[in-house]
């Protein structure tokens, strides 16, 4: 059977390094693997959607069907709202509780949604929330938010851990190495 | 090896592991990578050309000269290209010359949604169409000496989820390819006595060609049931694949022009039910039906956006999944421009002015969304002056309210040959050119005004100012669209002259690595929740309980924000 995460999140939170962390993994574990990443207009503050397919048997479409994430990775509550129905029955939602308004809701022509994990929750969708910009914080940057929640997936996977280390250790800049595997390790422990 | 590449990145690969010489693109969504990954290569000549007229020649005449070329662009790129590449149709080849074009359906970043296809039929030349990154760096590689053996360009035509997805490839090692130059003006001069000669033998061509298609290693059978049949292309294989698996045969078409009849009517023959799944235009469909061929294509499927593995299941199988939505209408999430970005003074200023703005392609673009709201027009690359100069000849003295605004790498791609347009014919038009340093929107690439070529070597630099004045603009200005007050006041001057004038707007690009503001914004409490702030439509400026509040996170202490609070309510923390 192919598994098939869905990483989803606002332009310029770093999903794009998210998804190659995760599609690196996956080709070290032998598998067959495709990752559909955003480019281009989207990324300056839009939605994003990257989808990464990987496992024993051939991958043939890049991209995740309705009901068919077997693992939505959300940067982000509004955005793991607005992604929900792409999931698998018994899926699991991991999401990072920041919220950002989006421009409508900030000229205020539209509402960020309010109590949006417990709205998901009661449809009965099984959930993992995550302050990962605080862990990210105490990891030492901002910016590895997306690290931190590649140590979250991590720990949902069947994918041993020292995989996940090397590979980001070959992805990620060596004077960031240590702030992201100290993210990771804290997203890992959750 | 074996490696997860890009299929942009493959392409590149695979020209690269062919020989070739010569590589030149300009860069736009979602072909970019193409050409940026070429230049991590030790390929001879890698270039950044100034738009994809200029690409498309540079490859054409390294192909005269025996090297085998590529150059690559987006598929409204290949209508700047059109020219040279119907031509070049008539002189053929020397070494294989490969043109990349990569279309958008859905249009995740592009103005239209028209299908390349076209392209190929209309001005007689092969197309290869990969369905993954293995494929495209096969296609790329081969498709040189498919070029020399037909002595034809070659078109290899991918789209966003093609370019943009990373599947595995297994790469190999490169063979240095070269063929003597030889003079031969019958060939390459196309005059009329000329043409005229070379117009049958490209007909005798394409004909081989197409007898060539029929048992060609790019298109493929798969029998599994026939009682479904697909005749397919491209990503929209995939998702065929992934809806259907063994449900379905398969005549997969790694040609898609031109297109093998026999092989058409042979599959056709041996299925049940035909369907075509082609993404946009019913460019299968139409030949196909043109043989006299019963299938199913668009009344079944459309013509509009992106195909997925869920419509095909949807119109070949009835089946639909279904997940759980929300319950409410979420808000949407438009891309904005970026904390700091230089672009969101000039069209602060614009919008405050109430000026007609005729906008063009880039980062700019999102100056139409609210809150900033300006800009009144976008068709094409360079098409700002155009248009402004257009409505200024059709409504008098309308260039005292309308100004053309576009960017620095776009004014150089086309936008020069509308300004000297003005120039000539008298206009009145202004023209605000955003010289951010750097080609935004698709990622950071260099260009002729940023003194730096695509390998980040120093060269000679475009003088934007020396430009304008040489080409006859007698008022150029250089303002900073973050002083604000005197960025409105030189945009007053400007438009009120009878003379075309040229503002440059001058800031860098937020996102530069040279870029730093020292602190972030803090609101004092001052702030009586007026409300101002939000007009600038800054993505680091939020309103929660009655007052301005700023998202850290996103903020890059620029402080455009302070000159708009009136009441100063808006500090800045120490560095």
């Amino acid at each position: 059977m192919n598994t098939s995460i869905m990483i989803v999140g606002v332009g310029g939170q770093g999903t794009l390094l998210a998804s190659r962390i995760l599609g690196n993994t996956a080709i070290r574990c032998g598998y067959d693997v495709k990752v559909s990443e955003v480019h281009g207009m989207s990324q300056r503050g839009g939605s994003v959607v990257t989808y990464v397919r990987f496992g024993d048997e051939k991958v043939a479409s890049p991209i995740i069907g309705e009901a068919s994430a077997d693992i939505i990775m959300a940067f982000e509550q509004l955005e793991a709202y607005r992604s929900i129905d792409y999931l698998k029955k018994n899926g699991r939602l991991l999401v990072n509780a920041q919220q950002i308004d989006p421009m409508p809701v900030i000229i205020g022509k539209a509402k960020y949604p309010e109590n949006i994990l417990s709205k998901i929750e009661e449809k009965g969708i099984n959930i993992i929330s995550v302050d990962a910009l605080s862990l990210a914080r105490s990891a030492g940057s901002e910016k590895a938010v997306n690290v931190v929640l590649i140590g979250l997936l991590a720990k949902n996977t069947d994918i041993e851990k020292g995989i996940w280390e090397e590979v980001i250790k070959e992805t990620v800049p060596p004077k960031f190495l240590d702030i992201n595997l100290k993210a990771f390790n804290l997203g890992y422990s959750i | 090896m074996k490696e997860i590449m890009l299929g942009n990145h493959a392409v590149a690969r695979g020209a690269y592991e062919a020989g070739v010489k010569v590589a030149s693109a300009y860069p736009g969504t979602p072909s970019t990578e193409i050409m940026e990954y070429m230049a991590t290569l030790p390929c001879p000549h890698v270039e950044w050309a100034p738009n994809e007229k200029v690409a498309a020649e540079t490859a054409i005449g390294s192909s005269i000269a025996g090297g085998r070329a590529i150059c690559a662009m987006k598929h409204v790129g290949l209508n700047v290209a059109a020219d040279p590449l119907f031509t070049a149709a008539y002189t053929g080849v020397n070494a294989g010359l490969l043109i990349c074009v990569a279309d958008d359906p859905g249009m995740h970043s592009s103005q239209n949604e028209q299908d390349s296809r076209n392209y190929a039929r209309a001005a007689k030349v092969i197309m290869l169409e990969p369905s993954d990154s293995n494929e495209c760096y096969i296609y790329a590689k081969n498709a040189f000496s498919l070029s020399e053996k037909f002595d034809l360009p070659v078109i290899l035509r991918l789209s966003t989820r093609v370019s943009h997805s990373q599947s595995l490839v297994e790469t190999g090692e490169r063979e240095e390819f070269s063929k003597p130059y030889e003079k031969n003006p019958g060939k390459y001069v196309m005059m009329p006595a000329m043409a005229k000669r070379r117009h049958p033998e490209l007909e005798n061509i394409l004909t081989e060609v197409k007898n060539y298609a029929q048992d060609c290693e790019f298109n493929k059978i798969e029998y599994h049931d026939k009682k479904i049949g697909i005749i397919t292309s491209g990503i929209t294989y995939q998702y065929a694949k992934e809806a259907l698996g063994d449900k379905a045969s398969y005549l997969k078409l790694g040609m898609v022009y031109p297109l093998p009849e026999k092989l058409i009517s042979e599959f056709s023959k041996n299925v049940d039910t035909l369907y075509v799944a082609e993404e946009l235009d019913d460019f299968f469909e139409e030949y196909i039906k043109s043989l006299g061929i019963k299938v199913i294509g668009k009344e079944a499927f459309t013509k509009i956006g992106e195909y997925s593995a869920d419509l095909i299941r949807k119109v070949i199988l009835k089946e639909e999944q279904k997940g759980t939505a929300p319950d409410e209408a979420l808000p949407a999430r438009p891309p904005v421009m970026c904390a700091g970005c230089p672009h969101r003074g000039t069209f602060y200023a614009l919008k405050s002015l109430g000026l007609t703005v005729c906008g063009d392609i880039g980062c700019y673009t999102l100056g139409t969304l609210e809150p900033l709201a300006s800009v009144d027009s976008c068709v094409c690359m360079g098409a700002s002056i155009g248009l402004a100069h257009g409505m200024d000849k059709a409504i008098e003295n309308s260039s005292k309210k309308t100004v053309a605004v576009l960017g620095d790498s776009t004014f150089i791609h086309s936008g020069i040959t509308g300004l000297i347009n003005v120039v000539y014919n008298k206009g009145n038009t202004t023209v605000i050119i955003l010289d951010n340093s750097i080609t935004g929107m698709t990622g950071h690439q260099d260009n002729p005004l940023t003194g730096k070529t695509i390998k980040g070597e120093p060269t000679k630099q475009v003088n934007l100012v020396m430009l304008c004045k040489a080409i006859g603009v007698e008022n150029v200005r250089i303002a900073d669209p973050f002083n604000i007050e005197q960025f409105k006041k030189v945009v007053s001057e400007e438009i009120e002259k009878d003379e075309p004038s040229v503002i440059i707007a001058q800031r860098p690009c937020a996102l530069l690595k040279s870029v730093k503001y020292e602190g972030k914004m803090t609101v004092t409490d001052k702030c009586i929740g007026c409300k101002m702030c939000l007009k600038i439509g800054c993505p680091a400026i939020h309103f929660k309980d009655g007052h301005a509040l700023i998202d850290k996170t996103q903020c890059n202490g620029c402080g455009f924000c302070q000159q708009i609070c009136k009441l100063k309510a808006l500090g800045k923390e120490e560095a």
